[in-house]
């Protein structure tokens, strides 16, 4: 058996022909099977759309329940056969319900990751190591510049901060899925007992994650109020509201940016961010490399991001690398990181 | 190293020039000398290491990482500082605080060549991310802090309540880690002394003019000039105390530039302070900026440089004569000395930039648009635009309003297809916003005229960031081909000021200052401009000049 005759690349996405699926496409098909809820993976429009229970919730709260024609759920390590492919979802640890893809057919196995993380994060299921014959990753921060610190570290800056300046407003620019949620959890793990403020645009998916059981305290949308009602507050918004009028009801605000961006200087620079939090739900350089070793996988294909370099690297270590080059990934971290 | 460190950290990410103003204040009143010199050197750029450049950097990098992913880091990162930075193993800040600034600027200066490697690869072991980034920024001399020369000696001059002109008067008195310029600051001495009339005087800047302003405006109360597309600059010749004479020629900002003229400062044989462009002359000609560009991206002088692009100065100001100040002098006084001194001194490099004659403002718009016609006549390849200038402005350091404007011509304009893009420096780093443009031959293929790198907004950058990455058709290294068919691809309105034959670029036109005016999402790439079109241009300016 092929690999490829079980996962190849169209303009879609990634092609399942014999079971006539695509996993996260990019545009309308009639059958997708889907990772996770980001948008440039989760796209409305197609016939009928296989996930886990959280992502199909999280994509009927962004776009309504008629999202799709159809949907199934798929629980993580449940088997479900299509023709004579087996898949199976495991966690990817990215965001909630997030999933790797395992497909499985005449004894070789496929695993398309998504996006994935290893470092913990208190609002989702961790990554699981799936063995395999053939991986595909994502490559977003796939150079030896990135290395993503402890996330409690970039929390404990961030409330430092809060102390040193306790008439200003901190706000952090986060994205509304996956990120704000896991700063918010982030912020109690460090023992930041105050209500925690969110634009309204977050309000909605953060309900989400409560109601599946994240421990995220008291979340209170952004009200009117004096300036000074607000000073010594943590305030979390979506990166595209950081440079708008809207900042301007907080007091002298300190503008944050949670992104593994923000690693790079001038990232941060152009977004005014004052001080960069970086914190990431993609893995970083090692641990793409651990991932991969992990697997056991002998071949790697790579679908985004920096994938010369990590396909590079595999070929270092006698690993078969092929780059895709899919188009249409990333954008979500990218906007994030450019929010100007 | 700590406190540096830190001050270069948190400068990067203070957007508010009063942020930046208060941290430096703070910075220099808590550090003692010469810490706070060999840091205020750094910022002002007056540090350079003779052993110890980017190539060192790049070696140890190289010694040191796969040349492969270093490569890729660079280019995304676009910061060869930061880079070697982030990918180094670590050390911890205690180091930092082990070593001074002071030792490493020491360390830096006196360390044998063939030592230097070892001792920069042991500090980088022992440094945190922050001191990493310090020392390395240190030795690139490129801090990207968003400091400039001007603000840092505007914090410097607030430890004494002093005016940013003061110091910058007498900075050339003093030399890096300005111990004196410090103790005068603090009232424990006499301000340094600027021996004879060779010192350098902060310019006067002008406003650019909008067409609504004229109509307030008395045509008779200005004097106009051609603007001249070279670089400002300022040649102050004299003797000092023991009667030898001396000679400097100082850029826009202060900086000595004699070093790159030595041509120019064997002919200042005079006792005055003349401001003015610098500009290339042949065959009776002064050339455009790209010729003179060719001369300043040289490092080394040689005379075969001098003598391909002789270099002069068309002088419009004249601040000081023999031992006086003329600064406070109106604008038409101090051109009648001028127009006198020029003629006094024949043999210098250097010729006055002659006036406008106009009588209104419609005079001066047709000069504006017709110069060779109106005065500027075989050296109107150079001028980009008039001066006007009040007859009764002193002058002032800085850019002081409603004494001097500058109305440049407006800029040609093309629609052009994008080809190729490449990541940028700076604060562009880790976006594809570096564009190669081109338009159609008559085969009716693309062929790239010109590369520009700004003119867009942030939002839009973003917008042809994403065009980029989804439109990839072939990789070269850091450089990525994107569709453009007639039907496939990204039509571009670029702007520029002026379009040269060019035997350096494939299309034989090389474009002066271009960029990106408008994204032309609603365009098909067949509909851009032809080569043809370009020709015209060029031909209606040369017609023009």
């Amino acid at each position: 058996m092929q690999p490829a005759h079980i996962l190849h690349p169209r303009p879609e996405g990634l092609y399942c022909p014999k079971a006539d699926l695509y996993v996260d496409p990019t545009r309308p098909v009639p059958r997708a099977l889907i990772t996770h809820g980001h948008s440039d993976h989760a796209r409305a429009g197609h016939g009928s759309v296989l996930a886990t229970a959280e992502t199909l919730a999280i994509m009927a709260a962004r776009y309504g329940p008629g999202f799709a024609g159809s949907t199934q759920v798929l629980a993580y390590g449940e088997p479900l056969k299509i023709g004579e492919v087996t898949f199976t979802l495991h966690p990817a640890g990215h965001v909630l319900g997030s999933a790797q893809a395992a497909a499985e057919c005449g004894g070789v196995r496929v695993v398309a990751s998504g996006d994935y993380k290893r470092q913990g994060d208190p609002t989702c299921a961790p990554f699981e190591v799936v063995p395999c014959d053939v991986f595909i990753s994502e490559a977003t921060f796939a150079l030896p510049v990135f290395s993503h610190p402890p996330a409690e570290h970039e929390v404990t800056k961030l409330l430092a901060s809060v102390r040193m300046f306790p008439d200003r407003a901190h706000i952090v620019g986060a994205y509304a899925l996956g990120k704000a949620q896991r700063v918010m959890a982030e912020l109690r793990r460090a023992g930041w007992d105050k209500p925690i403020f969110a634009h309204g645009a977050l309000m909605a998916l953060t309900k989400l994650y409560q109601d599946h059981g994240a421990d995220l305290g008291e979340v209170r949308p952004v009200e009117t109020a004096p300036k000074s009602f607000y000073a010594g507050a943590v305030v979390l918004g979506p990166p595209s509201a950081l440079q708008t009028p809207w900042v301007r009801r907080f007091p002298d605000p300190v503008t944050c940016f949670a992104s593994g961006w923000m690693r790079i200087r001038a990232r941060a620079r152009r977004c005014g961010v004052e001080l960069p939090l970086v914190i990431s739900d993609h893995a970083d350089w090692r641990d793409l490399q651990r991932t991969i070793l992990d697997t056991g996988a002998g071949e790697i294909w790579v679908t985004h991001g920096e994938a010369d370099a990590l396909a590079h690297w595999c070929g270092t270590q006698g690993l078969n690398a092929k780059a895709l080059h899919l188009v249409g990934y990333g954008d979500e971290e990218n906007e994030a990181g450019a929010a100007a | 190293m700590n406190r540096f460190a830190a001050l270069l950290d948190r400068l990067a990410y203070e957007p508010r020039r009063l942020g930046k103003l208060a941290l430096l204040e703070d910075y220099f009143r808590a550090t003692p000398d010469p810490d706070r010199g060999w840091a205020l050197a750094a910022m002002t750029g007056a540090l350079s290491f003779k052993n110890a450049k980017a190539g060192l950097i790049r070696t140890l990098a190289a010694e040191r990482a796969d040349p492969v992913l270093f490569g890729l880091s660079y280019d995304f990162v676009g910061d060869l500082a930061e880079t070697v930075a982030l990918m180094w193993p670590g050390g911890d800040a205690r180091a930092n605080a082990a070593l001074s600034l002071t030792d490493v600027v020491e360390g830096l200066r006196t360390t044998p060549k063939q030592e230097l490697p070892a001792v920069v690869a042991q500090w980088l072991d022992r440094l945190d991310e922050n001191g990493r980034w310090a020392l390395l920024k240190l030795i690139t001399g490129a801090l990207r802090i968003g400091v400039s020369a001007r603000l840092a000696r505007t914090a410097m001059a607030r430890l004494g309540g002093r005016a940013p002109d003061e110091i910058e008067e007498v900075w050339h008195a003093d030399a890096p880690p300005y111990r004196r310029l410090f103790a005068w600051l603090e009232g424990r001495a006499e301000p340094p002394s600027v021996a004879t009339i060779v010192r350098y005087y902060p310019p006067m800047l002008s406003h650019p003019i909008e067409p609504d302003e004229f109509d307030a405006l008395d045509p008779a109360d200005f004097c106009a000039e051609w603007k001249w597309d070279g670089v400002r600059v300022q040649a102050a010749a004299g003797r000092d105390a023991g009667g030898a004479r001396t000679a400097k020629l100082f850029s826009r900002t202060g900086e000595d530039a004699s070093g790159a003229f030595p041509d120019l400062l064997a002919g200042f044989d005079f006792d005055a302070v003349l401001d003015g462009e610098l500009l290339i002359r042949r065959e009776g000609r002064v050339q455009d900026f790209n010729t003179l560009q060719q001369r300043l991206n040289r490092k080394t002088v040689t005379p075969k440089l001098m003598a391909e692009f002789p270099a002069f100065i068309r002088v419009y100001d004249l601040l000081a004569l023999g031992d006086d100040d003329l600064r406070a002098l109106p604008f038409a006084a101090r051109r009648e000395k001028l127009e006198a001194f020029i003629a006094q001194h024949p043999f210098a490099p250097i010729d006055l930039s002659p006036l406008i004659a106009f009588k209104s403002w419609d005079d001066l718009a047709f000069a504006r648009a017709e110069p060779a016609g109106a005065g500027a006549g075989v050296d109107v390849e150079a001028v980009e635009g008039v001066m006007i200038k009040r007859r009764d402005a002193p002058y002032l350091a800085g850019r002081p309003k409603g004494y001097w404007f500058k109305w440049k011509r407006d800029p040609m304009v093309i629609d052009a297809v994008l080809m190729y893009a490449q990541r940028g420096s700076g604060k562009r780093s880790s976006f594809y916003s570096d564009y190669t443009f081109g338009v159609w031959t008559e085969a009716g293929e693309l062929t790239p005229v010109g590369k520009a790198y700004f003119g867009f907004t942030d939002e839009e950058l973003i917008e042809l960031d994403r065009f980029v990455r989804n439109n990839t058709e072939n990789r070269f290294g850091p450089v990525r081909e994107v569709a453009h068919t007639k039907t496939k691809g990204l039509v571009l309105e670029v702007a520029f000021e002026g379009l040269q034959r060019s035997t350096r670029h494939k299309s034989g036109l090389a474009m002066r200052f271009p960029r990106i005016s408008r994204i032309r999402w609603d365009k098909h790439p067949r509909d851009a401009d032809t080569i043809g079109a370009l020709e015209k241009l060029l031909g209606a300016g040369a017609a023009k000049r």
